[in-house]
């Protein structure tokens, strides 16, 4: 399609879901079940029919630095000043980034959306479930399409809100809801950073510069970015630091890293495809995408950058530790998801912009797939504890083959998709100069152990649900079952993409084109590129990417090892190591340490204010009120005796002479006649006296 | 003789006036005391032209449209009495003044 016709269709890419969602949720009980499928369907595929010619109209212009399509829908703030004005749209911009976060939010979320109609087969909120997973859509992808900062915030907030309605979906068990609380909580945290980001970006930009000339979208904050530099700097640090880690906070909250990362694994309480699409595939990637559409911001400070790539590092590992005692398979999933955000953010950290995108979509299509391959796994054995599961292969060959796939991608085995993505993140970090000398490499290092433990734990996942003998009891076994065709259809579109989603971004060893390295190019073009592809020897890519598929291979044969060949050596070791091991699987004590740290001093502080609001202040309150209810009772006894006493003598002496005098009206027109004559009479003798 | 004079006429019309309210006042037939009202204002009637004829100097008329008026309009207040006489015997069965006294306290 002619872009300048897109234009003029782009507000309907967000507008379909969110139309799905206000049907489904005002009319959704009404309604059958298949209108409410065929409305939530409908509506995503329609943004993702919309997205693919979204996409195509980029492509078809041929200057790569003139792509990009802003549709202005209307003026939402407009503060006019002497010299000019500062204004904020509600506009929508489509530029390679966004159109790659189109094509994945609303095609993997359509994928998903198919997926959900098998599995929540039969549950009675489903035309709610729908009217949230298309929210939430609409919301994504107000973020990701917004052509301002403060949009973006607005969509940053409503994929935070659909995720707390989606996670405390079954509502009736407590903790359910207490999960959904907990992220919302954990995110208002990092979105509190966020917003400090994002006033402080408003204020140095427009407010104490003397000139409120301008707005929050990203064409003109990347113009006027470098103003920042000028900027006083703040406790030491320069201002463009502090704005990048401020709103870097916002991303670990919502990318879930270290120290916010918490809430994701009790999130997974949320129907499974809920994880798959918002806890895997594109919510918790929004922190990803705001410093990649921030990179100019970003690219200010080197400082701020070697937080973020070594937060994301240290969150790869770690959760990957994390992941590999867990016995739940979500949990297992959940913290694989924090791992590799953890990867995402290493990349964009060592200026690798696209190479994050890259992972971002790659990992979209296989955790969303695990997800889905978890669910159907969960749909079929009705538990989510691994050491329940065993043998299923022979139940479930489709959930079985298109799991394999997406291990296969994850733990980085070529040419799956994960390899590729994951490597040239690592390949970047190898290579990347940070702020302080060599922590590239010890980056690279960090990472190349997550790598290796990311391939244990999945060998560890697949070998104990897929292979040995069924552990759920018989009568459990009896009920094994392939998923409907629903479910496995979108397992096994996920499974081709994640087998050949990696020849998108090909390393530049292979002097064929990095399709997306390539198109996100005038979006996070570099200036002199930390890790810009041809200024290495081939040998030294080559040589690190030998290395990672030996971490990975050395990864699976380990697990092979511990969990297949010698399946007594794990529980031997368990044993060994118990202290070690305790402390892992209850992962780190992390969440009782902020328990200690901030929830019971804050339940303290709150009992308290409490105590001195019942004590002090109703206090008061009570003895104001008893006071008045004294005086009014004394007002009220003069009211009712003297007040009402007169009115009521009054009112008696009129009724007594009323009384006497009503007798005179007899009604007999006789005497009314006789009362005119002596009135006639009287009148002539008083003309008479005078 | 009696003399043609204002006097004379006062008389006539006082003794028509003093007849009237006599009837008025004695009588418990409804139709009579209307009647003992048209002696009433055709004392009123006959004040009017004795008055216009021997008081006013100049040659006006006014006293005896006054009448004519006067007489019209009596004509027209029998019609309605005499109607409501008529309603009031086909409810109560009587026409005695005594017995319409819904009007009282």
């Amino acid at each position: 399609m002619d872009p300048t016709t897109f234009k003029d269709y782009l507000f309907l890419i967000p507008l379909l879901p969110f139309a799905g969602a206000a049907i489904n949720g005002i009319l959704g009980r009404r309604l059958g079940l298949r209108a409410v499928h065929l409305i939530a369907l409908g509506s995503v595929l329609g943004s993702f029919v919309l997205s693919v010619a979204g996409f195509l109209a980029l492509v078809s212009i041929k200057s790569p630095e003139a792509r990009r399509v802003v549709s202005v829908l209307y003026q939402w703030i407009l503060i006019a000043g002497q010299t000019g004005s500062f204004h904020i749209n509600v506009a929508f911009l489509l530029d390679p980034l966004s159109s790659v976060m189109c094509l994945v939010v609303t095609g993997v979320g359509f994928f998903i959306h198919v997926y959900s109609v098998g599995y929540m087969h039969g549950d009675p909120g489903r035309a709610r479930y729908f009217a949230y997973l298309n929210l939430f859509t609409f919301s994504m992808l107000v973020l990701v399409l917004a052509d301002n900062l403060l949009l973006m915030f607005v969509g940053w907030e409503g994929v935070g809100l659909c995720s707390y309605l989606l996670i405390g979906f079954w509502f009736s068990e407590l903790d359910n809801a207490r999960a959904g609380m907990k992220a919302f909580i954990a995110n208002r945290v990092g979105d509190f950073g966020f917003f400090v980001g994002l006033m402080l970006l408003f204020w140095t930009l427009y407010v104490s510069s003397g000139q409120a000339v301008g707005s929050l979208s990203y064409g003109e904050l990347k113009g006027a970015a470098p103003l920042l530099l000028d900027a006083e700097p703040i406790l030491g640090l320069s201002v463009p630091t502090i704005i990048c880690l401020a709103l870097f906070m916002g991303a670990t909250g919502k990318s879930a890293q270290i120290p916010l990362y918490v809430w994701l694994p009790d999130a997974m309480a949320g129907p499974t495809p809920v994880s798959a699409l918002i806890h895997a595939a594109t919510m918790v990637t929004a922190g990803v995408f705001m410093i990649v559409r921030l990179n100019f911001l970003y690219l200010l400070s080197p400082v701020a950058l070697s937080v973020v790539a070594t937060v994301g590092a240290l969150t790869a590992l770690y959760a990957a530790s994390i992941a590999i005692t867990q016995n739940d398979i979500k949990k297992v999933l959940a913290y694989s998801t924090i791992s590799q955000l953890g990867y995402m953010f290493l990349g964009v950290g060592v200026s690798a912009f696209a190479a994050g995108i890259f992972h971002l979509v790659t990992h979209a299509f296989f955790k969303a797939l695990l997800f889905l391959g978890a669910g159907s796994l969960i749909h079929a054995a009705h538990t989510n504890d691994i050491r329940k599961m065993g043998g299923l292969r022979a139940h479930m060959p489709a959930t079985f083959f298109t799991f394999m796939v997406a291990f296969l991608a994850i733990a980085g085995i070529p040419p799956f998709a994960g390899f590729f993505s994951k490597d040239e993140i690592l390949f970047s970090t190898f290579n990347a100069h940070l702020a302080a000398p060599g922590l590239g490499k010890l980056l690279w290092l960090v990472g190349l152990m997550g790598a290796g433990l990311t391939a244990f734990y999945m060998t560890r996942l697949v070998i104990v649900t897929f292979f040995g003998e069924f552990r759920g009891g018989e009568s459990a076994e009896e009920k094994l079952h392939e998923s409907p065709r629903t479910m496995t259809g979108p397992l096994v579109i996920l499974a081709v993409l994640s087998a050949v989603g990696g020849f998108i971004g090909l390393p530049a060893v292979t002097h064929l084109p990095n399709l997306i390295g390539g198109f996100l190019e005038p979006v996070v073009a570099l200036k002199g590129g930390a890790a810009s592809h041809g200024s290495h020897s081939a040998a030294l890519e080559l040589g690190l990417m030998a290395v990672s598929v030996a971490a990975a291979a050395a990864g699976i044969y380990l697990g092979w090892y511990l969990y297949h060949k010698r399946p007594e050596l794990p529980g031997a070791l368990r044993e060994r190591f118990k202290n070690l091991h305790a402390v892992v699987y209850n992962k780190y004590y992390v969440d009782e340490a902020y328990d200690r740290l901030f929830v019971r001093p804050v339940i303290a502080i709150s009992r308290g204010t409490g105590r001195f609001d019942l004590g002090v202040i109703d206090w008061v309150v009570n003895a104001l009120a008893r006071a008045t209810e004294r005086i009014s009772a004394g007002i009220g006894w003069e009211d009712l005796k003297v007040v009402d006493g007169l009115v009521n003598a009054i009112a008696d002496a009129v009724k007594y002479w009323g009384y006497h005098t009503r007798r005179l009206t007899t009604g007999k027109v006789n005497h009314y006649l006789y009362s005119v004559v002596l009135g006639l009479f009287v009148l002539y003798l008083l003309v008479l006296i005078t | 003789m009696l003399a043609y004079s204002l006097e004379n006429f006062l008389l006539v019309s006082g003794v028509l006036f003093c007849l009237g309210i006599f009837t008025v006042l004695t009588r418990r037939n409804t139709v009579a005391i209307i009647m003992g009202i048209e002696l009433i204002l055709n004392a009123a009637g006959l004040n009017f032209v004795a008055f216009s004829r021997f008081v006013q100097t100049q040659n006006h008329i006014s006293g005896h449209v006054f009448t004519l008026f006067i007489i019209v309009i009596s004509a027209a207040e029998i019609v309605i009495a005499l109607a409501i006489v008529l309603s009031l015997y086909s409810t109560k069965k009587t026409i005695h003044v005594e017995d319409f006294d819904e009007l009282k306290w």
